[in-house]
């Protein structure tokens, strides 16, 4: 039995091992700006689909406000570069850091609630902090901060034309965000997330502490988060509190996750790879003078894969993380 | 008027029944009695339709595996489950009425109250008590009560003797001796054995999800095999 | 002095009535079956929209149009039970999140048609018996439209406590209570799912018409009022009727005064804050059951 799992586990590290291979191949021969950006947006919404899965999938606490840490990341990456000229290759592990750091503040209250009540706090949460940001002259107010070019840098992570630089940047950011699922999967902690996933009560019994977990969870999900945040700001160049932190965003961040697969190693990135490339093309193509199409297809996609495929795109491939308990499938 | 033929079922992953044959006829009391875990409950649970089934369930000619478990409660096949399943905040008054829900445009539908409170007058008193507050004893009254008001002509019992004083075991298995006097047939599911083998016509025996031995009550009573063998007494 | 606290104290009441009456929604489809409707807010725009489009083609004041926004809000709730959460409720992977998400993936869905029939720009209603029009007594002045509009919300309240005792009440809160119990006794639940959802979704299209009565009309505007709802559903409890009026009130004073005390674009600060803090005190919420 065990050795099935090692075999499993290396096994996956060699799939992510091709597709790495194959996702820095990608953009070579690709040379309009238009599909390289939407290349990079998907890359980037898959890491950060992959780091609501830590937490939301694995640890099984649905937050529906990661806009928040996003946007903290972004703020905190640029501010430190605007105001203070701290290279953005730094303020990345520094928005990061607060991002996580805020998720165990958020994590401190909210975690005490359970089921809906969490979800919808975590809704408010951020809601607040959007809130705060547009009426916050130090941060820019609703007008949000541009960031200045100074010339291309991979210290200051910007590149005027280049699109290939970004590419492989959020490449390393999904990269790393998959590593440390893997790695979560295999470890004492995974075990711990999931039985608090699936049964709180039998969790303790089992001696897991429920509620250290769930920030060690919240942590590591806010960091990565935080991260993308701060890369996202360098690759637009401009911030907003609309862009970074609205309540839209936090939902874009799970969907990817939810509809590809909570709690499975490449649900988030399947997720990422269908959906954020139909948002994006149905914007262009459908969505021109707001006529609505666009978002009708979108949640029309929603609807659809939450209740044809209720275990994700992944099982699509037949791949299940592991059989599931009672927790899901009593009978009525 | 009930016949299960090689029903199986399995709940919560368990093979809980494999091949049962069954059959009730009118106006019986028909006993299913077993040690823990013989698939009692979950032959009951496969009669009224909460638990997927393979085999045929024939109730007067329908196949119960082919309704929905309203539908079932509607033909007049009505459990009393395990753990009575009240609705707790409640009052004992409108748990009761609900039984009589389904037949709403039928004037005459509250007329079985009449019969609840002469087999459970206890009930009668507690009407604006919330069925959380009821003993254990009243509470499987006001079960039992609540499935009489569907005016059922197949009562099935889950156990009625669970986590209830003695004393009033006996009022309980009265009642049911009373039930069926006035024509309503009996599946009883019990662990106590003596007790509802006196009241019973004819028995099942299951064990681990299968008949193993079926009789007049009397009979597997006194068989003195059969309770050491399958019963663990 | 007095006046101005007057004036902010009922403004805050008027609002905090819809906000109450938004809630109820809400909180009978959760209480009822557990299941947080993310789409809450966007039947309230359509109920709007059909306020609207009444009012535009049949200059019926919002008023005499109520009875007929109700019924169709009733039966939109009906097919939305019917066509996805019957669905919903089915699947035994991963349910509460496919809950969550299809409602959500129904609201986008909603806000996409809303936008593509009648465009993204503002509404409002401008004629009618209320219409702009305002009473004054003691030097504080009273919205008329907003004034009917919370005697509808009150009215709707009773409303709903009636039907709640009523025998098809009982049987809401048999199914809430045990929703697999009720079968034995012959009740669908699937009949009382859909029938609460009918309930909850004319609910927020009463509050819908009478906020048209007096707001702008736009396919984005639920998400606001959506959000409150939440809140207020979580202050007050899931599933509390009580709950959801004490909370819907308390919310709408609460925002008045933070944008009299401190600054308009701050007034929901101020509201998640009170939020916050009682769900740290009381995490079910304040009449919330367990």
């Amino acid at each position: 039995m065990d050795n099935l799992i090692t075999r499993r586990r290396r096994g996956e590290l060699w799939i992510g091992a091709v597709i790495l291979v194959v996702l820095i191949l990608l953009p070579l021969p690709i040379a309009d700006a238009y599909t390289r950006n939407l290349i990079i947006i998907s890359i980037l919404f898959a890491g950060l689909a992959q780091a609501w899965n830590i937490l939301g999938g694995y640890c099984g606490q649905i937050s529906l406000g990661h806009s928040l840490y996003f946007g903290i990341g972004a703020y905190v990456s640029t501010l430190l570069f605007v105001r203070l000229g701290v290279p953005p290759l730094v303020g990345m592990f520094a928005g990061g850091l607060i991002g996580g750091l805020i998720a165990l503040l958020v994590g401190w209250p909210c975690f005490r609630l359970s089921g809906h009540y969490y979800a919808i706090a975590t809704v408010v949460v951020a809601e607040i902090g959007y809130l705060l940001f547009l009426n916050w002259d130090f941060v820019g107010g609703a007008m949000g901060v541009y960031i200045p070019f100074k010339g291309d840098s991979w210290v200051a992570l910007q590149f005027r034309t280049q699109k290939l630089p970004y590419h492989y940047l959020v490449l390393a950011f999904a990269t790393a965000t998959w590593i440390a699922a893997w790695v979560i999967e295999g470890s004492r902690w995974g075990f711990s997330w999931r039985a608090v996933k699936d049964d709180v009560i039998a969790a303790r019994s089992l001696g897991v502490r429920v509620f250290p977990s769930k920030m060690a969870a919240a942590a590591i999900s806010g960091f990565f988060t935080g991260m993308g945040g701060a890369i996202y700001a360098q690759y637009v160049g401009y911030i907003d509190p609309d862009s970074t932190m609205n309540g839209q965003l936090a939902i874009l961040i799970a969907l990817p996750a939810v509809l590809g697969g909570v709690g499975t190693l490449w649900g988030p990135f399947l997720g990422a790879a269908v959906l954020t490339p139909l948002s994006e093309l149905s914007r262009s193509y459908l969505g021109g003078s707001g006529r609505g199409v666009d978002l009708m297809l979108y949640g029309l996609v929603i609807v659809v894969v939450a209740l044809a495929r209720p275990a994700g795109l992944v099982s699509l491939f037949g791949i299940r993380r592991r059989p599931k308990g009672v927790a899901d499938g009593s009978p009525a | 008027m009930l016949r299960l033929e090689d029903v199986s079922a399995s709940y919560r992953g368990l093979r809980a029944l494999q091949g049962v044959s069954l059959e009730v006829g009118k106006g019986e009391i028909v006993a299913v009695v077993g040690a823990n875990g013989a698939g009692k409950s979950t032959l009951l649970k496969a009669i009224s339709g909460q638990v997927a089934t393979e085999g045929a369930i024939d109730f007067e000619g329908q196949d119960l595996r082919r309704i929905r478990p309203h539908q079932i409660a509607r033909l007049g096949v009505n459990l009393v489950p395990e753990g009575r399943r009240l609705f707790p905040r409640l009052s004992v008054e409108d748990n009761l009425r609900l039984g009589a829900y389904a037949k709403r445009g039928d004037p005459d539908r509250f007329k079985p109250l009449d019969l609840v409170f002469s087999l459970f007058p206890r009930l009668q008193e507690r009407l604006a008590q919330r069925a959380e507050t009821l003993s254990g004893g009243e509470q499987q009254m006001l079960a039992i009560g609540r499935a009489l008001m569907t005016q059922p002509r197949l009562l099935m019992l889950d156990e009625p003797s669970q986590g209830i004083m003695p004393r009033l075991v006996d009022d309980i298995l009265a009642a049911i001796v009373r039930i069926r006097g006035l024509g309503v047939t009996i599946l009883l599911v019990e662990q106590r054995l003596a007790e509802a083998l006196e009241i019973a016509d004819r028995a099942y025996v299951l064990q681990t999800g299968r008949v193993v031995m079926s009789g007049a009550a009397r009979d597997i009573a006194g068989n003195a095999d059969v309770r050491r063998a399958y019963l663990g007494i | 002095m007095t006046a101005m606290v007057f004036q902010v104290a009922i403004g805050g009441l008027l609002m905090g009535l819809i906000y109450a009456l938004v809630a109820a929604g809400l909180s009978l489809i959760f209480g009822l079956m557990d299941i947080v409707n993310f789409a809450h807010g966007e039947l309230m725009m359509l109920a709007m929209f059909a306020a609207f489009v009444i009012w535009q083609y049949a200059g019926l004041d919002p008023l005499m149009m109520l009875p007929i926004v109700a019924i169709l809000l009733f039966g939109l709730g009906v097919l939305i039970y019917r066509g996805l959460i019957a669905r919903a409720l089915s699947v035994n992977f991963n349910r509460g999140m496919v809950q969550i998400f299809v409602t959500f993936g129904l609201a986008i869905f909603i806000r996409g048609a809303a936008q593509f029939v009648f465009g993204g720009e503002f509404k409002s209603i401008n004629t009618g018996w209320l219409a702009g029009r305002t009473a004054e007594i003691a030097g504080v002045y009273l919205p008329l439209p907003q004034v009917a509009a919370s005697f509808v919300c009150l009215a709707a309240f009773a409303g709903l406590l009636l039907i709640s005792r009523t025998e098809f009440g009982r049987a809401l809160e048999a199914t809430r209570e045990d929703r697999d119990a009720v079968a034995l006794i012959g009740i669908d639940r699937d009949h009382i799912f859909a029938l609460g959802w009918g309930l909850g979704a004319a609910t927020v299209g009463v509050a819908g018409v009478m906020l048209a009565g007096f707001y702008y009309v736009a396919p984005n505007v639920g998400a606001n009022f959506a959000l409150i709802a939440y809140v207020t559903v979580a202050l007050g409890g899931f599933g509390s009727l009580l709950g959801a009026l004490v909370a819907g009130v308390l919310i709408g004073e609460v925002e008045a005064i933070t944008a009299a005390v401190l600054e308009p674009s701050l007034k929901q600060v101020g509201v998640f804050g009170i939020y916050m803090i009682v769900l740290m005190v009381r995490p079910r919420g304040l009449f919330g059951k367990l």
